[in-house]
């Protein structure tokens, strides 16, 4: 079964034309997607919606077996603190929290995610473990502000972050935008290292086509698009 | 949850507090400003209506009756006349009267005020529930040249039994003239009474009658220093007037005849006055003054509790993003909400009790000298329930306020998804 299941979906910010027309697009347990498209072709618009921040006008959006259009606002919410990982373009981090306390923040949110990082000072240890492993274990490090940190190593704490408690699915939006292209690769790597690690679906989604090697599976957001209310 | 977001709010606060500390400084100065006010109204309250208690009525030579009260029992001001020794004996000898204390003002000793009275002073004047005055040290002045002192009075100028005083004529801090050439000695010293007692120093009538010898013009005549002691003690030195009289009466049944007796009495005018009644119309003059205190204090607060909003409203923006960043991770729209609140409540609630806290450290700096300018007791300035009361009121109006940017926060963060543009 796909942990995420995308049908006849239909979505239009405000009274604006159909941005997002899919007839079906899925990605399933543990798998790595690419989906590439142009700037303000509707990516973020549709992880948005995945994400159950937005709903859709029509259509069906399962993910991990439960139809986001039929769940209330508070179980959205719940599903995506307990079981989604999300990491942005850029200025990932809340500013006035220090690495592990941004690393730990979905646990804020959610119990099971709480548990699943091994809750109390467990999951501390788990915040550090992952940020070591994507190579920020420097404890002098760890005691900066996060604003003092380099583009490339806020992107790795998002990492961290995203995967701490081990959600079933990452959802990435451009997170390399603001790399150069070696710390790109390297990112992708460990990206893709840790998401199979923890055993999460990684749906990364790019401008940048040629970032589509680095996964099990590409797609094209025009072939599965039908509207033409995007750019 | 509920705890993790408020140290959220927390962090968030600390991440902005040079601009957290301004709005916090804004509402605990407006908190002590309107705590202030009150304090001082309710000392100033408290402390006169403790000054003086079982006097029936208190008789003086014409003049408003707030003036005569105010000269008399709390020593301010000065009185612009005097009664004649024969008017307060013929008072004195009324049916209707029980006792009387004459006082004599108008010396001073390094800024305290000289007492001309006798020993029914020590007997009839009542203070608080009707306490007595009580020696702490020594003995009540026996001789034309001894003097009690008030318990201020001997702390602030390190006197003691024994101690040789020199009294001045008016009531200069400084001295106008001083009669050095006849000091007193410090007979015995009061327990504190917390009222202008204790800022007062007691003498004979004679004694002030003794010393007054080669003043009669007013100024120290050439023949003063030339009179010897032996000569003053051979003279009659019934004081030919009074400054005021207190007045208890046999049965208070007859108060207002008395008084209306005394006040339209054929010969000497007179004003007798009922303490009480003085004090309520004082208090009728400063309440217009204290209400627009209180309201103009009120009104300060809502301007910090204003700068409470202002400054989580300016944050709003760029706080668009970090908004984002909670809801992806699993934050719902209450978060956001509480976040917000929490934040406006925390401003308030730590100035307002910045503010009580102020006003505390402000009444143990300020609080000796208000007592000793004003005579306002510092015993009921202390923590009370206005204090527990306003910081309720000040955290409860900052969490409502708190609602507004709460409710934009929310919006803007579920208009935007996780598509946040900068
Ligand atoms: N919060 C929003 N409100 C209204 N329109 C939006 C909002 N976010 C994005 N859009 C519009 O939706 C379209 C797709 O945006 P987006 O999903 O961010 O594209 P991409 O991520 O592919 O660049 C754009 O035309 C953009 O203007
Ligand atoms: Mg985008």
């Amino acid at each position: 079964m796909p942990v995420i299941d995308i049908r006849d979906l239909r979505f239009a910010w405000d009274d604006g034309p159909a941005l997002l027309d899919i007839a079906e697009y899925s990605v399933l347990p543990g798998e790595r997607v690419f989906l590439r498209g142009p700037s303000g072709s509707g990516k973020s618009t549709l992880l948005g919606l995945i994400a159950g921040v937005l709903e859709p006008q029509a259509g069906k959006v399962e993910v991990l077996g439960h139809d986001m259009t039929q769940l209330s606002g508070p179980k959205r919410d719940a599903l995506r603190a307990d079981r989604l990982g999300v990491i942005f373009q850029m200025f990932n981090l809340v500013p006035y929290l220090s690495l592990v306390q941004n690393v730990t923040l979905p646990c804020r949110f959610s119990s099971a995610r709480r548990k699943a990082a091994g809750g109390g000072d467990g999951m501390t240890r788990e915040a550090e473990r992952l940020l070591s492993r994507l190579g920020l274990s420097d404890p002098k490090m760890l005691e900066r502000p996060v604003t003092e940190l380099s583009v490339g190593q806020q992107q790795r704490v998002a990492v961290a972050r995203a995967l701490i408690g081990g959600p079933d699915i990452v959802i990435a939006d451009e997170p390399t935008s603001a790399l150069d292209a070696e710390a790109r690769d390297r990112f992708i790597e460990l990206l893709n290292e840790e998401a199979a690690r923890s055993g999460s679906a990684l749906l990364f989604v790019s401008h940048d086509g040629s970032l589509a090697g680095h996964f099990d599976r590409s797609v094209d957001l025009k072939e599965i698009n039908r509207a033409k209310g995007g750019v | 949850m509920g705890l993790s977001i408020l140290g959220l709010a927390w962090r968030s606060l600390m991440n902005r507090r040079g601009s957290a500390l301004l709005t916090i400084l804004a509402v605990a100065l407006s908190v002590s400003l309107f705590l202030g006010v009150d304090k001082v109204r309710n000392g100033a309250r408290a402390g006169f209506e403790n000054t003086i208690s079982g006097t029936d009525l208190i008789v003086g030579a014409p003049t408003g009756q707030i003036n005569l009260l105010l000269y008399s029992v709390f020593r301010l001001g000065s009185a612009t006349a005097e009664i004649s020794w024969d008017t307060y004996q013929s008072i004195a000898d009324r049916d209707d009267v029980a006792w009387t204390v004459p006082i004599s003002l108008g010396d001073s000793h390094r800024g305290f005020r000289v007492v001309g009275t006798n020993d029914s002073y020590f007997e009839h004047y009542r203070h608080g529930d009707g306490t007595k005055l009580r020696l702490a040290e020594g003995k009540l002045f026996t001789d034309i040249y001894e003097a009690v002192l008030g318990a201020d009075v001997a702390r602030e100028l390190g006197y003691e039994v024994g101690s040789e005083v020199v009294l001045t004529h008016g009531l200069g801090a400084g001295g106008l003239t001083d009669h050095e050439n006849r000091p007193f000695v410090v007979s015995g010293i009061l327990a504190p009474t917390g009222t202008p007692v204790d800022r007062s120093i007691h003498v004979s009538l004679e004694g002030i009658t003794a010393i007054h010898v080669g003043w009669e013009s007013g100024t120290r005549s050439p023949f003063a220093d030339t009179i010897s002691e032996e000569m003053i003690r051979g003279f009659d030195l019934t004081p030919k007037s009074v400054t005021a009289v207190f007045v208890g009466l046999e049965r208070r049944g007859t108060l207002l005849r008395t008084q209306r007796a005394l006040n339209t009495q054929s010969g000497e005018p007179l004003l007798a006055i009922i303490p009480g009644m003085a004090l309520g119309e004082l208090w009728q003059v400063t309440g217009i003054v204290e209400r627009a205190l209180i309201a103009v204090s009120v009104f300060v607060i809502a301007v910090g509790l204003v700068s409470v909003l202002t400054s989580i409203l300016t944050s709003l923006n760029e706080r668009r993003r970090e908004m984002a960043i909670l809801r992806a991770t699993g934050a719902r729209p209450g978060h956001i909400f509480f976040l917000m609140v929490a934040e406006a409540a925390l401003l308030g609630l730590l100035g307002a009790v910045a503010g009580v806290l102020l006003v505390q450290i402000g009444l143990l700096v300020a609080g000796p000298l208000l007592s000793s300018a004003y005579g306002i007791g510092i015993g009921g300035l202390g923590l009370s329930a206005i204090d527990g009361w306003t910081v309720l009121a000040v955290f409860a109006a900052a969490t409502l306020i708190g609602t507004i940017p709460a409710v934009m926060a929310l919006r803007r963060s579920l208009a935007d998804g996780l598509t946040v543009k900068l």
